[in-house]
């Protein structure tokens, strides 16, 4: 439903709820969700406030095509400024919770200030009540679920939730809803957490409504949808393996970060993909994979539902993890495996359990846990530290260990929860964290993969694949394959990777629909559900000016092209093997391109000329 | 002459009896083209989308090229996938 044209504004401080009128002006120029969201934040926050002090904002929002029969058409971010990044945060997350905001009438909730004790919202329609949680806290993300449930005794609503481990203040918190879709990065549950707001519960029963040409809208959704299905990756490959197929894709390469990023091929990988999953075990016959699942809308149905063998020690005296629930993605599975050397699929499958239990971002945690175990291994962390636990590489049984002791926020895990870059910093060692702006990266070595080093230096919200999934053009070739050892040209890539899912993001639409569709395939969606003229052109024109948008932001919060910039492990140590061999990322030679390309100074900084062309608020 | 056939995804039913973890040792003549073998083995060359020797991806346009194999190289294929 386009737009239901309405916000809820939320004030913690006074229990006080509001409704305002969505600013149309705003949507005209940054579409919705995470460009939308961002422009109330440059409004209303310093973007030097403390991330996790009062003046600091958290809006959950929509976009346009969320709650709409558009394929992936379900989604909602949070945006807020983050505590891990000190960067403006947007997290992006599926389910059902974004589509039944909208069948709610909302397009958009603005929290502000922070309660005095536990609080959560319930939203039935037009009627939206902060309610008490102080039996909520301090319980996990699945135990409140459960609680909310029994209390309102709705079987239809919708709950986006905090675990544990943000109420301890873990940095990289994630907001977690239907009990495993996660806004997973840049710990923008721990902001969630901050304000003393525990859960946000929707009901939503007003359908849909407010499309500009219904007609035309229900075509060109027909058409987004074939393209889908005749496409062999989003009608084929990932309901059958999931993101997980590129676990062998990614070694193969020699651009599988292993170790704390330290080699570029993991030995273990084929005993975690996409291909194991399927893979019958030896105890029940089951293989980890029970079925595929699919968010709101979504035609692809890339999840995974898994389940843990009842046998293997993480879980043998557990029978609560006996059950169906979020299985592997790549990036969770190889922060876990590869990066902490663990090649366990039922370790990785728990503790990615864990995550979703007591919402924590598993690309963080993976791979904070794999800075800590090269600090283990290097006598700086000892036993000492980890209350006993052995933090070897490759050990499955302590990375169980310490994913318990982090999901509740007990011991070594507070340290953990600092994420790589304080705990590292705090051990002495800052230059094993392997994280830019404070966020740890996800899974492609950008020694093999040029372009991706680019992609994490610059991107907006820290170290990110999400950004500017160059992985696409230069390993997948989609939309047409480049050379992923050349750095030339990939300056042009990454601007354009970076425009187009600003775009697709803040209509609400999923950025793995992007494997088939081109933004010709979007834009006449967008334009049918939207008043104004929604052209291709126009869209890449919206993704940029939010791109700006954000980095404009970032500016003022402090960050400057200094810290556009990646460890220097992957700057002066070549890869130890595969194709790349011997080869460090070339950033210094595709960061005056992309500054030029973007407009920006020499150094990195947004100039008053860029600023004006987008119509940057001053 | 003996190389590594990877076959992935689901292309990983065409491979050889014997293969562990989507790998088998195959022997080719050593001046088979790769389009040899992605028939030899029966995949179809519309899948055979990633075609990887050591590593490196080999365009389309290349793997009818003779004699560019040697001894103990793996050649892994994938059918079109994506992820992230």
């Amino acid at each position: 439903m386009s737009w239901t044209r309405k916000l809820l504004r939320v004030n913690l401080n006074t229990a006080s709820i509001t409704e305002e009128p969505l600013n149309m002006e705003w949507a005209n120029d940054y579409l919705g969700q995470r460009g939308l969201a961002t422009r109330y934040l440059v409004d209303e926050i310093d973007p030097a406030c403390d991330a996790l002090g009062p003046d600091n904002k958290f809006i959950m929002v929509t976009g346009p095509l969320t709650g709409t029969s558009a394929s992936t058409g379900g989604r909602y971010s949070c945006v807020t400024k983050s505590p891990l990044t000190g960067t403006v945060a947007c997290s992006n997350s599926g389910g059902h919770f974004g589509a039944e905001l909208k069948f709610a009438g909302w397009d958009m909730i603005i929290f502000e200030g922070k309660s005095a004790s536990p609080m959560y919202l319930n939203i039935e329609n037009e009627v939206a009540t902060l309610l008490p949680a102080d039996d909520l806290w301090g319980k996990s993300v699945w135990e409140a679920d459960k609680m909310i449930r029994q209390k309102h005794q709705d079987p239809q609503i919708r709950i986006a939730c905090i675990g544990r481990s943000a109420e301890e203040g873990n940095l990289y918190g994630a907001v977690v809803n239907d009990l495993h879709r996660a806004a997973g990065r840049s710990g923008v549950g721990t902001v969630m957490a901050s304000k003393n707001l525990k859960a946000v519960v929707v009901r939503g029963t007003q359908g849909l409504g407010g499309l500009a040409d219904p007609k035309r809208f229900m075509e060109s959704v027909k058409a987004g949808k074939q393209v889908l299905a005749d496409n062999p990756v989003t009608g084929q490959g990932l309901p059958t393996y999931g993101t997980q197929v590129l676990m062998n894709v990614i070694n193969e390469v020699g651009a599988l970060p292993t170790r704390n990023m330290r080699e570029t091929k993991f030995e273990g990988a084929a005993e975690v993909s996409g291909e194991a999953m399927h893979e019958p075990r030896k105890s029940d016959g089951k293989p980890n994979l029970t079925t595929n699942g699919a968010c709101f809308s979504c035609t692809i149905a890339c999840g995974r539902i898994s389940t843990i063998d009842r046998t293997h020690f993480s879980v043998k005296d557990k029978p609560e993890y006996w059950i169906n629930s979020g299985g592997l993605e790549y990036e969770a599975a190889w922060a876990l495996g590869p990066d902490t050397g663990v090649d366990d699929i039922d370790a990785l499958t728990y503790v990615n359990f864990l995550c979703n239990e007591d919402g924590m971002d598993p690309i963080s945690f993976g791979s904070t846990v794999a800075a800590a175990m090269e600090l283990f291994e290097e006598g700086v962390i000892t036993t000492q530290h980890t209350g006993g636990v052995e933090l070897k590489f490759g050990s499955a049984e302590a990375l169980c260990q310490v994913a318990e002791m982090t999901a509740k926020g007990e011991g070594f895990g507070k340290d953990l929860g600092l994420g790589s870059k304080r705990l590292c910093e705090k051990y002495g060692r800052p230059e094993l964290s392997m994280t830019v702006k404070g966020q740890e990266f996800p899974a492609y070595d950008p020694r093999g993969i040029q372009g991706m080093g680019l992609a994490y230096a610059t991107a907006n919200r820290g170290a990110c694949h999400l950004r500017g999934y160059t992985v696409a053009s230069e390993i997948l070739g989609i939309p047409e394959k480049t050379d992923p050892l050349e750095s030339t040209g990939k300056a042009g890539l990454v601007k354009a990777f970076q425009d187009a899912t600003a775009a697709v993001d803040s209509a609400g639409l999923c950025v793995f629909t992007t494997f088939a569709w081109t933004m010709d395939d979007i834009a006449p969606q967008v334009d049918a559900a939207c008043e104004g003229d929604w052209s291709t052109d126009r869209m890449m024109e919206v993704g940029e000016r939010i791109w700006n948008l954000e980095k404009d932001f970032n500016q003022r919060a402090g960050i400057t092209g200094a810290d556009d910039t990646l460890p220097p492990r992957l700057l002066k140590e070549g890869a130890n093997v595969g194709p790349a061999q011997g080869k460090v990322s070339e950033l210094d030679r595709m960061l005056p391109e992309y500054y030029q390309l973007r407009g920006y100074s020499a150094d990195g900084a947004m100039t008053a000329e860029t600023r004006n062309k987008f119509g940057l608020p001053g | 002459m003996n190389i590594t056939l990877k076959l992935y995804a689901t292309l990983q039913d065409l491979l050889p009896a014997g293969a562990k973890r989507n790998a088998a040792q195959i022997e080719i003549a050593s001046d088979s083209s790769l389009n040899d073998i992605i028939d030899a083995y029966q995949v179809p060359r519309e899948l055979a989308h990633l075609v990887l020797v050591n590593g490196v991806f080999v365009y389309h346009a290349d793997r009818d090229a003779r004699n560019t194999l040697r001894p103990d190289d793996v050649l892994a294929i994938w059918p079109p996938v994506a992820g992230g």
